[in-house]
């Protein structure tokens, strides 16, 4: 899979009460409203200027905190194509992998590329290409690209169900 | 070579021996979600299933807004208890019985060496008790409603040995955010911790459970320790099946280990807005404070109770401060209702509250004003995890917290004179 788009870059330790605040997590369940609250206690122009496709870059323990999987799921309603960081918080990291939000460990590309850049990345060759530098990242362990080549964990275990 | 806990019960369930970064597909034996259980009931739905696979499995129990603070939240209520009904699952507790990582292990759902998941976080709590627990997502708790198993990673171990005496008046949660200030937010990332070492074996079943608690606010995705004897005790009352300890063996692999000893340990507070941002209180002593938190899964218990109303009884909170109190549960409620405590409290000036997340999450029951600064009991101060963004909050001990509601300011306790 390719992903092209601007990238919007944040620090360390990016937490989930942030990326989508606590007290909306049983109020707002609409994908349109949820997309419209992503990054709302971090960067307030995120929302209104994100674009299909975008990536957004950060550095260590991003997701950090709460197991609400709306932190991801906001991000890919918002049009997010993907997260590079230089860790992923656990629970963050399960979230992205169930929802097919590919997220990227590699702490060279997050050190390299600006804020505002146009990046590419490939999913299947294992490359984030910048300007003129590209970056490898490690693959996804084998046993979860099932899920995520299946769109996601709910409809990969539809299939497994048979139910699809 | 020998196995670590992880490994062990791990393995035992996948049937299999296991190394760490092995990904299985297990069966947990106990399976928790709260008042995300509405949100987790229409996915397990958009599945395609219309049983849940071992509704024995599931414990549901609401605390994360309860009683609910407006019409919505009513409503995600009330389709739980729907779900719950249709799909008669019997370990359903409701608005009045607590928070739920206290809940579970009062009332018998946590046993030494289960396999525990729990859509929240803080699942890594019943560590304290010699199982395995885990945090996991709501999709993922839909996925085990309609096939009882997911997918986990073995993960590594990083060991914390904790020696020596605590001083006067320092607990565990001192300690904690002391380790959480060293090894960092991602100090623990997708590890397991295991407490061991001395001082763990001699603490109470609360001051444990604080550590397991907030193992996850260092990354970690278990806090396993030994139960200890008191803690063997607490749990024959409650545990209604047979069950056995499970310990790493001597010679299993860690990838770090840290020692600790607290025989000099200050009283820590993280201030905002990372559970990292730890210094000595005497760093931050003199700054002025609106609001208390005394509540959340962390610290609301029995023994939290007593100290806080040891240093409250016949004096009274600061006029410029509203202490709010949340027992962690109705057990916990009734035994220091029992004891006179509320009363000494409600004297002070304390609001009483029900059991149950209070503001924790920012949903109700004392959000802050802007500016407002407000020091919790509880396990993260994330900005606007109470609710606001433009306030400011610092993580403490129970007795930290009580100090500091008479003067109105954060105080370091050893110098203030009571
Ligand atoms: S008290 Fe706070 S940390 Fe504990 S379960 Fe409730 S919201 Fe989560």
């Amino acid at each position: 899979m390719k992903i092209k788009g601007r990238v919007w870059k944040y620090g360390d330790d990016i937490n989930t009460d942030v990326i989508f605040p606590g007290k909306y997590t049983y109020t707002v369940t609409d994908p349109e409203e949820m997309a419209k609250i992503a990054l709302e206690d971090l960067d307030p122009e995120f929302a209104g200027n994100v674009q299909k496709g975008d990536i957004i870059i950060s550095g260590k323990n991003f997701g950090c905190g709460s197991s609400r999987e709306q932190a991801a799921s906001c991000l890919v309603y918002a049009g997010v194509g993907a997260v590079i960081a230089k860790s992923f918080a656990r629970i963050f990291f399960r979230n992205c992998i169930n929802f097919g939000l590919p997220a990227l460990t590699s702490a060279e590309a997050v050190d390299a590329i600006k804020n505002g850049e146009i990046i590419e990345i490939d999913t299947d060759e294992g490359k984030i290409t910048s300007k003129a530098v590209s970056f490898d990242f490690p693959p996804l362990p084998e046993e979860v690209v099932g899920i995520f080549k299946a769109g996601g964990l709910i409809p990969y275990t539809k299939r497994k169900l048979g139910l699809l | 070579m020998g196995k670590t806990f992880s490994e062990k019960i791990l393995g035992k369930k996948a049937g299999k021996e296991v190394v760490p970064g092995e990904i299985v597909e297990l069966e947990p034996d106990v399976a928790m979600s709260h008042d995300n259980t509405a949100a987790i009931s229409k996915t397990f739905y958009k599945i395609g299933v219309d049983r849940v696979y071992d509704p024995d499995k599931h414990v549901i129990i609401l605390d994360h807004c309860t009683p609910a603070a407006n019409a919505k939240f009513a409503q995600n209520h009330k389709d739980i208890r729907k779900f719950v009904e249709k799909q008669k699952i019997k370990n359903f507790y409701d608005v009045n019985v607590g928070i739920c990582h206290q809940v579970m292990h009062e009332k018998g759902h946590v046993w030494p060496g289960a396999l525990i998941l729990g859509s929240d976080s803080h699942t890594t709590s019943y560590g304290a008790f010699g199982a395995f627990s885990a945090g996991i997502g709501r999709s993922e708790m839909a996925v085990i409603m309609a096939m009882g198993r997911i997918w986990l990673r073995v993960p590594e171990t990083i060991k914390i040995c904790v020696d020596g005496k605590f001083p006067e008046g320092i607990s565990s949660k001192d300690l904690m955010l002391k380790i959480a200030g060293d090894i960092l937010a991602d100090g623990a990332l997708y590890k397991a911790i295991e407490f061991c070492g001395p001082t763990i074996n001699r603490m109470s079943v609360a001051s444990r459970f604080v550590l397991s608690n907030m193992a996850v606010e260092v990354g970690a995705k278990a806090g396993y320790m030994i139960p200890n004897k008191e803690t063997l005790e607490y749990m024959k009352a409650r545990v209604r099946k047979p069950f056995e300890v499970v310990q790493s063996d001597p010679d299993a692999n860690y990838e770090a280990i840290y020692e600790y000893d607290v025989t000099n340990l200050e009283p820590m507070i993280a201030k905002p807005h990372t559970v990292d941002n730890v210094v000595p209180v005497s760093e931050v002593k003199g700054t002025p404070i609106q609001q208390i938190f005394f509540g959340s899964c962390t610290n609301a218990r029995a023994e939290d109770f007593e100290i806080v109303t040891n240093v409250l009884r016949g004096k009274k909170v600061h006029p410029n401060v509203r202490m709010l109190v949340f027992p962690a549960s109705q057990e916990i409620f009734l035994e220091v209702l029992k004891r006179g405590w509320i009363v000494d409290l409600v004297e002070a000036g304390a609001v009483i509250m029900n059991p149950g997340c209070g503001p924790c999450m920012g949903n109700h029951e004392g959000v802050p004003a802007d500016g407002e600064v407000v020091i919790a009991t509880s396990n993260r101060n994330f900005r606007g995890r109470l609710g606001n963004k433009e306030s400011e909050v610092y993580l403490v001990s129970p007795r930290t917290a009580a100090v500091s509601a008479l003067t109105g300011k954060i105080e370091d306790f050893r110098y203030l004179k009571l």
